[in-house]
């Protein structure tokens, strides 16, 4: 909400102009989000501070239908930090406000603007989630001093720990331009919360803004993802853009997180694990139970075995998605025939279960509370009786091999546990006791001595 | 129809298979109370076939025989008599059982085997003059493959019968009744596998059946098989209806060996337990009309059951300890007085227009609304929900999720701690249960919203505190330069102090939870125990039980303060004002206002409202922003629309009620979970969250 920028160049009164506002007058203009002021609390031969203050009232925002915000209806889009934080909102503002100087221009000192002066911004309340460190990645490479101290949640409660609001000053000589683009592109990026959809448009945005400086900087992947805020396909084009490519140019292999590459590889390892046992069974009609997005699925249309393939989710969203993903909205009577997918629950006995020589369960166990896994076994072992079972899951004892991974922790936010080999190899022994089939543990991906593999996978046989 | 007996209303004793043990069955008709005469002239045949039976004193009872009168007993011929008696007296009512038409071919001159007893009967029957024989023949011939009785709320057949075949007559339905659904598989004792129609059966009507002996009578899904055995040396048993009583004898001996052996283990867990370890989805999913006491439909639209289902399967705890969720709670009408959007006048106005005379404040305590299911001992969890291994308790919220974390110690302390409460209140013995349901608020707050509270209300509270102190002294350093500033100054000064009050405001309700000592736990309603749901009781009623509770655990117990208000005695009601004005300027939530009765009407029969909220003023910060004071922001939030909240607060409370006397009534999960289900779909509706 608040942006100051202070010089000491001589006259440092020059920054008004620079600005296009004047030092001695407090200037309020209407924004369509809320007010933007402009004043100087110091204005002097050798100091000059010019203020930026933008207004936001989330409850004037919500009223207006005027709705900036992202997705549904919660409580967080009344009592929210956007009033007092330094957003895409502030960015918005300083392009409004300082228009000009965003864009090189100055009437009145044409040749200042092109000039390195002294100038030393200070953002009271700056949101980074990335901490300290993602702060000073983002800003040092451009070659500014950062001072930043971090705010706790409540002093009343040091439990708690820290915020993730920063006060943070950034010195540097620099053409004022400058200093107002790399605000305008860092800020959102760091503050990670857009507040409006985003579109083509902020592209543009950033490739104008950002044009040159973020080619060269060393963060650039990282800070255009931020700033389009993971919308991974837009991220993707102007990646490729920033490349100097074209845009409809191959858009695979741009993904160089190694994590995430990791992930995928193993996912895919276990994927193909899976179909080759499937195979293997003999089975002509396959059920993948949790099928999310239906990657397995589009794995097993290649196979003319598989002559019924059936997707169940628990998520309506997943299933649009999968519906999308496997074309089946424009898939021919056939293909339709052949692959659909529907709603359904791992804990209810369904009837539209049974009848199939072969189900997946692919990373879903994890998924469900150990106490009600007893019901998906009756659900799927007791009563959909699938001749083959194939179950995939994390083999916790790898975890110690991840990087940054701390104890205790799980590889997903919604895992309910993570189990050992041993677990799981005694929850199939229970499994096949009580349900008549027998099971073999494989395990999936690279084995460690001692650790296993990182993801293990068991094959059902009804006796 | 032949099979109506529609108007027929009881009160019956339903008999299961006798197979010739007369003994037996003079034995179990008189414990029943009837009177038996047996006559000397026994073949006069015009008033009875040797015996008069007469109904229990001043009792207008029936019996109903579900067939299977002959074969393997010592006298099968004496049963007939008695039996064909009682019909021909109309003291009792008969359906046939397939052995009964086995024999009945055999008179007829059907070259039958005479196989699993008929020889014995046959040889019985040999004593007997051919006229009685002729009489037999007259009777069996006459008996109607099953009946409908009390206007359609109970069926018997001897085998049983789906609903699709209830009143019907058809070759295809005697057969069902003589021997119900057989796969045509054979078992290891070479006997045939019967396909259990009572698991699939969703009817309203109760179906009482005999056929397949079993060890105990069990309800599954509203059915029951009260073949208990006799003639293999088990028992007779007779099911009073509509009292759900089984009353039975002993066999004197083992008269015939069975082939299959009646003794299985006895399960752990009841048949209908057993059955609903595993929810079918076609229960739950799709468009829904739920019928219940206090709304005759409740309509559960697909979307929002299917959201439903994706929540109650990921997050919720077993649906066998889930007997109830809570409705949502509307808030009074927005208040007219201009510094405040709730005060008590609106909320006694909405009782007092709809005629409610009475209702009780209750204080509305900050924490986190939770349900807790609470038993004497694991066993009695056992028994009474079915669960095995889950503890003597549950706690779970408002959206059916554990309250602690997945098989966390600390339930386990938190359950025994309120157990050894109600032990010391002599609660088990004064309410003659094992088990009890409360609904309950859990303090603090920050023990389940913490990631609420450091996420959004610590977060917005630091960032205004960050942020708000430097702008201010800019504004200043400008002012003292002599910038004409606006009223700025003044307007920021107002602004921190509205963020340092919200601030204040979440303090209240947070405190560090280390150990069990740290809980505080407010319960309000006792809903349920054994055999009753307490909905019938005043809320007065409610606070005086659990008051008597929380004496014996001051520490962990928060015994409700709260005040009766009766509209026609005008100091009550300033009485209760002055009370919440003193609690919310302390910093309390508010206060809850319910009718004294727990379920109440307006005037024009519409379910009121169960509960109405009442917040503070400071404590609405929390949930309309630091500066929702302002004026000029009051004005735009005082336009509120609590109409669909209001009806989502009334269907929910329909539901959950309707859900707990099914469960009370010890009816099949499903009934209770569609219920339980309902009030999760409904809560996926979008409502204004701060209402």
């Amino acid at each position: 909400m608040l942006l100051s920028i202070t010089t000491t160049y001589q006259p440092a009164t020059d920054l008004g102009y620079l600005l296009g506002k004047h030092p001695g007058r407090f200037q309020t203009k209407a924004l369509p989000f809320g007010n933007a002021h402009v004043f100087f609390p110091e204005a002097n031969e050798n100091t000059c501070t010019a203020c930026l203050i933008l207004e936001l009232n989330p409850v004037e925002l919500l009223k207006s239908g005027n709705n900036h915000f992202d997705g549904g209806f919660q409580l967080e889009h009344f009592v929210n930090d956007r009033p007092y934080v330094a957003s895409s909102f502030l960015t918005t503002a300083i392009s409004k406000i300082f228009g000009s100087a965003l864009n090189g221009n100055c009437k009145e000192r044409p040749g200042l603007a092109e000039t390195h002066i002294p100038l030393v911004v200070d953002l009271p309340c700056l949101p980074a989630r990335g901490g300290e460190a993602l702060i000073r990645k983002f800003f040092e490479p451009l070659g500014y001093a950062v001072d930043v101290t971090q705010h706790p949640l409540d002093d009343q409660f040091t439990s708690w720990g820290n915020s993730p609001y920063f006060t943070v000053r950034l010195q540097q000589t620099i053409k004022l331009q400058d200093l107002l683009s790399h605000l305008f592109v860092l800020i959102p990026a760091i503050d990670h919360n857009k507040h409006y959809h985003m579109g083509r448009e902020e592209i543009e945005k950033l490739l104008d803004k950002g044009g040159e400086w973020l080619k060269a900087h060393p963060e650039q992947e990282y800070i255009t993802r931020r700033y389009l805020k993971n919308r991974s396909a837009l991220a993707q084009a102007a990646i490729t853009r920033l490349a100097g490519e074209d845009e409809q140019a191959e858009p695979e292999e741009q993904e160089n997180l190694k994590e995430r590459i990791e992930k995928a590889k193993l996912h895919d390892i276990r994927l193909r694990a899976v179909i080759e046992q499937l195979k293997a069974s003999g089975a002509r009609s396959v059920l993948d139970l949790g099928c999310g997005e239906g990657k397995l699925i589009r794995m097993l249309v290649p196979h003319g075995q598989f002559e019924k393939i059936r997707g169940m989710d628990i998520s309506i969203r997943s299933l649009q998605n999968a519906q999308r993903r496997l074309n089946l909205n424009d898939a021919t009577p056939a293909m339709r025939e052949r692959i659909a997918l529907f709603h359904g629950s791992l804990t209810y006995r369904d009837d539209r279960l049974q009848g199939f020589d072969a189900a997946a369960l692919v990373e879903v166990i994890e998924h469900l509370d150990e106490a009600r896994l007893d019901a998906m076994e009756k659900v799927l072992f007791g009563h959909a009786r699938p001749g083959t079972v194939v179950v995939t899951t994390p083999n916790g004892e790898y975890n110690v091999l991840f990087e940054g991974m701390s104890e205790g922790k799980f590889r997903h936010s919604d895992h309910r546990f993570e189990w050992t080999r041993s677990q799981f190899q005694a929850w199939c022994d229970r499994v096949c006791d009580a349900h008549g089939y027998q099971a073999e543990v494989l395990p999936l991906g690279d084995e460690d001595e001692t650790h296993g593999a990182p993801s293990q996978m068991a094959v059902f046989r009804q006796l | 129809m032949w099979n109506d007996k529609k108007y027929e209303i009881g009160p019956f004793d339903i008999i299961g298979d006798v197979h010739g043990c007369y003994h037996e069955l003079k034995e179990l008709l008189e414990k029943l109370g009837y009177k038996i005469t047996k006559h000397r002239e026994r073949n006069v045949f015009d008033q009875h076939f040797g015996y008069t039976v007469k109904a229990p004193k001043g009792a207008s009872r029936k019996v109903i025989f579900v067939g299977d009168y002959v074969d393997r007993g010592p006298a099968s011929n004496e049963v007939l008599r008695l039996v064909m008696s009682m019909a021909k007296q109309g003291t009792a009512i008969c359906v046939p059982g397939n052995h009964d038409d086995k024999l009945n071919r055999k008179i007829g001159g059907s070259d039958v085997q005479m196989r699993h007893g008929l020889k014995q009967t046959w040889e019985q029957l040999a004593t007997e003059p051919p006229e009685f024989l002729k009489a037999v023949r007259k009777f069996l011939e006459g008996l109607i493959s099953h009946y409908v009785f009390d206007n359609g709320r109970l069926v018997v057949a001897h085998a049983g019968l789906r609903e699709n075949m209830h009143g019907r007559a058809s070759a295809e339905v005697r057969a069902f009744c003589l021997y119900g659904e057989t796969t045509g598989e054979t078992d290891e004792f070479g006997l045939p596998v019967r396909y259990n129609w009572a698991k699939e059966y969703r009817g309203r009507a109760m179906v009482v059946y005999g056929h397949t002996p079993v060890l105990h009578p069990e309800w599954l899904n509203n059915t029951i098989d009260i073949d208990t055995g006799c003639v293999f040396g088990g028992q007779l048993t007779a099911l009073r209806y509509p009292e759900r009583e089984l009353v039975s004898v002993q066999a004197k001996k083992v008269y015939y060996e069975p082939t299959r052996p009646l003794m299985a283990a006895a399960p752990a867990l009841s048949l209908q337990q057993e059955d609903d370890d595993l929810l079918h989805i076609a229960d739950v999913m799709g468009k829904r009309i739920i019928s219940t006491r206090l709304m005759t439909n409740v309509i559960v639209r697909e979307e929002n059951s299917a959201a439903a289902l994706e929540v109650m399967s990921r997050f919720a705890i077993n649906p066998k300890w889930l007997v109830y969720l809570p409705p949502t709670m509307s808030p009074g009408e927005t208040s007219a007085h201009p510094d405040y959007l709730e005060r008590p006048e609106e909320v006694f106005g909405y009782f007092q227009k709809i005629g409610v005379q009475q209702v009780v404040c209750e204080e509305k305590h900050m924490g986190s609304r939770a349900v807790v299911a609470i038993c004497k001992d694991e066993a009695a969890a056992n028994r009474r929900f079915g669960v095995r291994n889950e503890g003597i308790g549950k706690v779970w919220t408002r959206t059916g999720r554990s309250f602690f974390p997945d098989g966390d110690a600390l339930e386990a302390a938190f359950l025994k701690r309120f157990c050894e409460a109600l032990y010391k209140a002599g609660f088990w013995e004064k309410h003659q249960t094992g088990w009890a349901l409360f609904d309950c608020e859990l303090m603090p707050w920050s023990a389940k919203a913490q990631g609420l509270i450091t996420n959004q209300y610590a977060a917005v509270g630091a960032s205004a505190k960050a942020a708000l102190p430097t702008v201010l002294s800019a504004l200043k350093a400008a002012e003292a330069r002599g910038v004409a500033m606006d009223g700025l100054v003044e307007e920021y000064v107002q602004r921190l102090g509205m963020a340092e009050q919200f601030t204040s405001a979440y303090r209240r309700y947070c405190w560090e939870v280390a150990s069990l000592d740290d809980y505080r736990l407010a319960p309000f309603h006792l809903l349920a125990t054994e055999g009753k749901a307490h909905f019938d009781k005043k809320h007065d009623w409610h606070m005086a039980e659990i008051h008597a509770i929380c004496e014996h655990d001051p520490r962990f117990l928060l015994a409700t303060p709260y005040h009766l208000v009766d509209f026609q005695e005008l100091e009550t009601v300033t009485a209760a004002i002055a009370w919440w004005e003193s609690l919310t300027s302390n910093g309390g939530e508010g206060m809850v206002v319910k009718p004294l009765d727990f379920i109440a009407g307006s005037e024009s029969g519409k379910l009121a409202q169960p509960a109405l909220k009442c917040r503070g003023r400071e404590y609405l910060r929390i949930i309309y922003g630091p500066e929702y004071t302002l004026p000029r922001n009051l004005q735009l939030l005082k336009k509120r629309n609590l109409g669909q909240k209001r009806s989502m607060a009334a269907r929910e409370f329909a539901l959950g009620v309707e859900g707990l006397e099914r469960f009370v009534r010890k009816e099949p999960l499903r009934r209770v979970h569609e219920c339980v289900f309902g009030v999760l779909a409904m809560e996926t509706e979008g409502v204004d969250p701060r209402l």
